[in-house]
């Protein structure tokens, strides 16, 4: 199946505006979807990566280099000439069961014993370098696989010792994951990770199902066509992150807001810095995304529940939702 | 449904798939038989004439799988020879997948991401015989047919001699794609694939009988085909369908214009959702059935399956060290430790020596399995009485402080409460605090002791958890009195006698248990149970959950 128009998307307003404020700022660190299997959750991720204009990369290197980091690439041998060429915005989708070989990358088996030569052979970390990294059902991942993925997406650089291999490269991405909570938790560390988190439902609404059917036959008829027919909304969104992505650095995010932030963040009982972090960070890109220059209470209201609602302690005795428990702090804080 | 309609409906299913595999991703062939094979081979002759047809064993490894070096050839040749992976070489083709209700996640994974691309269609043969023996969730959601043939004898492979190309069939009309929505939500169908595999079928259908607009007939096919089997609930038939004359207008105006659906539209509507109901499948029955049992609310899907496969002690990849005592040799890791020196090791060693490869004691690496047990714990939990509800709620406590634990400690919970006239599995075995909250939410309490009921609910649950990997652990929360016969009946003599014959065969199992004598003042009775139960006794007459969590973790 060909890339779906991210803009063809019927309704999932939460999952597209979070994946929209992680196309401007990289390093919100992330998002989670929650929800059930067939609620077109890779789709989107998959749609929105498609839809970026496409990056800088040097030919031939194996590590999706930009041009002007190229010292950092580990194929690179210094006095090199590189040229540099178009590619599409990468999005590597981690299947369960993947080993740690996969993930991280290993020797080059076929130049080790072919020439003898000791070699490393790029993994799907650096393959998402600069992209996505898309996990489905993250939650039946491996516990030591979800380990090295957590602290290469900290760290954004792959540091590999093994095999008689000493290698480091960059592998910077925005890591989406996505997994039904009835099938297994998933780690409070792991969960902690993720900048946002969304809950994706199936749309209820008939009319929009309808709309789903439609759209998704015509676009399996005539896929070309269906996205000529959708590339000038595309077109809108991707000028709406280019345009947030240069305004962000100048949103100004007001002392008595950053105060709010930390308020809420105490009376939901949000463990960490993180989710105040993450607070900021997304209020600013929401806030550059809808074209203002200062965050404001809308904006901090707005996100809220991506920034948080992963991030509560568990209360055995209060079965509340988190969402729900997050409206209300909101509610009687800010009215 | 008859027989004769069965076979109907499997044959529309497989030709339609055979047509189309790419645009329909796949089909479940359950139950196996001369009826099944005739089918596979069918396929393969007819799909082969368009692309490659492999068959997946349901062993096979990663390496295989993917593609990746030839060892052997490439140690002979002295140069890298790749092999394709067999999902590779079943690009724009079919591959067929024996024992699909066992295959591991991993390799699901990997054909579920195969058929994502619209790489591969799947024909998966499910040999289950449990309800809940079915192919991984992440596979039968991404093909579109399911297909129960285990009782079929008669041939399935049909000529259509009128069929026409897909292409040429239009889409479907706005009100019966409105008709498709309303039968997938009243089956309580969630998934947005169903719907568009179901509008396709309807229009490959249309095409099969040489029609160029797929009418009523070809939707009712469609929703007996792709939407019965994936009911996750029996549509309510009294109540009229929800009123898609409320539905917000659409934004496409310009198709077929008018947005009211008329009187026959509803009645369209109807007819769909009785065909659906007459067509779901036994083992999907079974599973609802079951699910409503335990008190669920439907839409959990078929959850837990998948972790079957996770449980069992997995290679985790190899380590250092010298085979023997049981420790297997890691052939492939100790290649891979000595390939780099090859070069190296060949200039040092004298001319006459002809060996191929040089390996020396520190490149050889051994397995390394993971051990990872899980545990469950199954609670059966006596609910009878005025005391119940107290009882239950430490019980429930326990339960979830054991689940705060679980993520951690990878362990699973169930709990079943007896009381009245039989048990019942209020939380079936789940690491998910969701669910257990949302099946501990509405506990029942009351009526009489049915305990040997209760022992034999938590031996069937333990016995399932040992033939997954699982180690059960059994606490029962009782004072021992059981006062209700296996039958139902208020006899308690025979109640008695059946507990403790109940007890006596769970201990021929050698199941771990303990009892917890919950009375406000220990009795003989649960020390009785507890001794022909061979589990230990703790009197806790206040049945505080933590200390409940504290005894059990101790077994």
């Amino acid at each position: 199946m060909g890339s779906f128009p991210f803009s063809a998307i019927v309704g999932q307003d939460e999952m597209k505006q979070a994946l929209l404020i992680a196309a401007v700022d990289a390093r919100i660190g992330g998002v989670m979807i929650f929800g059930d299997r067939g609620t077109g959750k890779s789709t989107a991720a998959r749609a929105l990566a498609a839809t970026l204009p496409p990056i800088m990369v040097v030919e031939g290197c194996r590590f999706n280099s930009a041009p002007e980091q190229i010292d950092a690439s580990p194929d690179y041998v210094p006095g090199q000439k590189i040229k540099a060429v178009k590619a599409p915005v990468p999005f590597v989708d981690l299947p369960l069961g993947s080993t740690e070989d996969r993930v991280l990358g290993t020797l080059d088996l076929e130049r080790a014993l072919g020439a003898g030569e000791k070699h490393f052979e790029p993994g799907l970390l650096a393959k998402a370098h600069r992209g996505f990294l898309y996990i489905d059902e993250i939650n039946l991942l491996e516990d030591h696989v979800v380990d090295l993925l957590l602290d290469v997406a900290a760290s954004g650089e792959n540091l590999v010792e093994r095999d008689g291999l000493s290698i480091r490269h960059p592998a910077r991405f925005v890591l989406i994951g996505s997994g039904n909570p009835e099938e297994g938790e998933l780690r409070p560390q792991l969960l902690d990770r993720f900048g946002l988190s969304v809950e994706v439902r199936t749309p209820e609404d008939i009319a929009d199902r309808v709309e789903i059917m439609k759209r998704c036959d015509e676009n399996e008829r005539d896929g070309r066509g269906f996205a000529a027919a959708w590339a000038d909304e595309d077109g809108k969104v991707l000028k709406r992150i280019a345009k947030a992505k240069a305004a962000l650095p100048k949103v100004e995010t007001p002392e008595s807001i950053l105060e709010d932030m930390a308020s809420l963040c105490k009376a939901v009982g949000a463990d960490g810095l993180r989710g105040e972090l993450t607070l900021m960070r997304g209020s600013r890109a929401l806030a550059a995304l809808d074209g203002k220059k200062q965050v404001t209470r809308k904006h901090l209201k707005k996100i809220a529940p991506l920034a948080l609602r992963h991030r509560l302690r568990r209360n055995i005795l209060d079965e509340t939702g988190s969402t729900t428990r997050i409206e209300r702090a909101l509610e009687e804080l800010f009215g | 449904m008859s027989e004769a309609a069965v076979i109907d409906d499997a044959a529309l299913a497989f030709h339609l798939l055979v047509r189309n595999p790419a645009l329909f991703g796949g089909i479940v062939l359950r139950g196996q038989g001369p009826v099944r094979d005739e089918m596979v081979a069918f396929a393969t002759a007819a799909i082969g004439k368009n692309g490659p047809v492999v068959k997946i064993p349901p062993n096979v490894d990663a390496e295989r799988r993917l593609g990746g070096l030839d060892l052997a050839a490439t140690l002979a040749a002295g140069q890298g020879v790749v092999r394709a992976g067999l999902l590779d070489s079943a690009a724009g083709g079919v591959i067929i997948l024996p024992m699909a209700e066992r295959v591991a996640a991993n390799v699901a994974a990997h054909i579920a991401q195969a058929i994502d691309r619209g790489d591969l269609a799947a024909i998966l043969l499910d040999d289950g015989h449990e309800p809940d023996e079915v192919p991984p969730a992440v596979l039968t959601e991404r093909v579109a047919f399911c297909c129960d043939i285990s009782l079929l004898r008669e041939s399935c492979v049909r000529d259509w001699p009128k069929a026409k190309k897909l292409a040429k069939v239009d889409r479907l009309d706005n009100s019966r794609l409105q008709s498709i929505a309303v039968t997938a939500a009243a089956l309580g169908i969630a998934s947005v694939r169903a719907l568009n595999f179901a509008h396709a079928a309807a229009r490959a259908h249309a095409a099969l009988h040489g029609r160029k607009v797929a009418g009523d007939d070809d939707l009712e096919a469609a929703v007996r085909l792709v939407l019965a089997p994936r009911a996750t609930q029996i549509p309510q038939m009294e109540a009229p369908p929800p009123e898609p004359a409320d539905s917000p207008p659409q934004d496409n105006e310009a198709d077929e214009g008018n947005d009211s659906r008329k009187i026959e539209d509803i009645d369209l509507d109807d007819i769909l959702l009785e065909a659906a109901a007459a067509a779901i499948p036994r083992h999907i029955l079974d599973q609802i059935e079951g699910r409503a049992l335990r008190g669920g609310k439907g839409q959990v899907g078929r959850v837990g399956q998948k972790q079957k496969s996770a449980l069992r002690g997995r290679p985790m990849g190899a380590r250092r060290g010298v085979p023997g005592h049981g420790r297997k040799l890691a052939l492939i890791d100790s290649l891979r430790a000595a390939a780099p020196w090859q070069n190296i090791r060949r200039r040092a060693t004298r001319a006459d020596d002809r060996r191929k490869i040089h390996i020396r004691k520190s490149d050889l690496r051994i397995r390394h399995y993971e051990q990872r047990r899980e545990s469950l714990t199954i609670f059966a939990v006596d609910a009878s009485g005025s005391s119940a509800l107290s009882r239950l709620a430490e019980a429930k406590g326990a339960v979830e402080m054991m689940l705060a634990q679980a993520y951690v400690k990878r362990s699973q919970v169930a709990l079943i409460a007896f009381r009245q006239a039989g048990a019942e599995i209020l939380l079936p075995p789940t690491r998910s605090l969701t669910r257990a909250r949302r099946a501990l939410a509405a506990l029942p309490g009351g009526g009489g002791t049915p305990l040997a009921a209760g022992l034999l609910a938590a031996r069937q649950l333990a016995e399932a958890a040992l033939k997954r990997g699982q180690t059960p652990t059994v606490a029962v929360l009782t004072d021992g009195k059981g006062n209700v016969a296996l039958d139902g009946s208020a006899n308690r003599d025979a109640a008695a006698v059946e507990a403790i014959g109940a007890a006596q065969g769970f201990a021929a199992q050698g199941l771990a248990s303990i009892v917890i004598d919950i009375s406000p003042r220990p009795r003989a009775e649960a020390a009785e149970l507890a001794d022909a139960l061979g589990g230990r006794y703790l009197p806790l007459p206040q049945a505080q959950s933590a200390a409940m969590v504290a005894a059990i973790e101790n077994l």
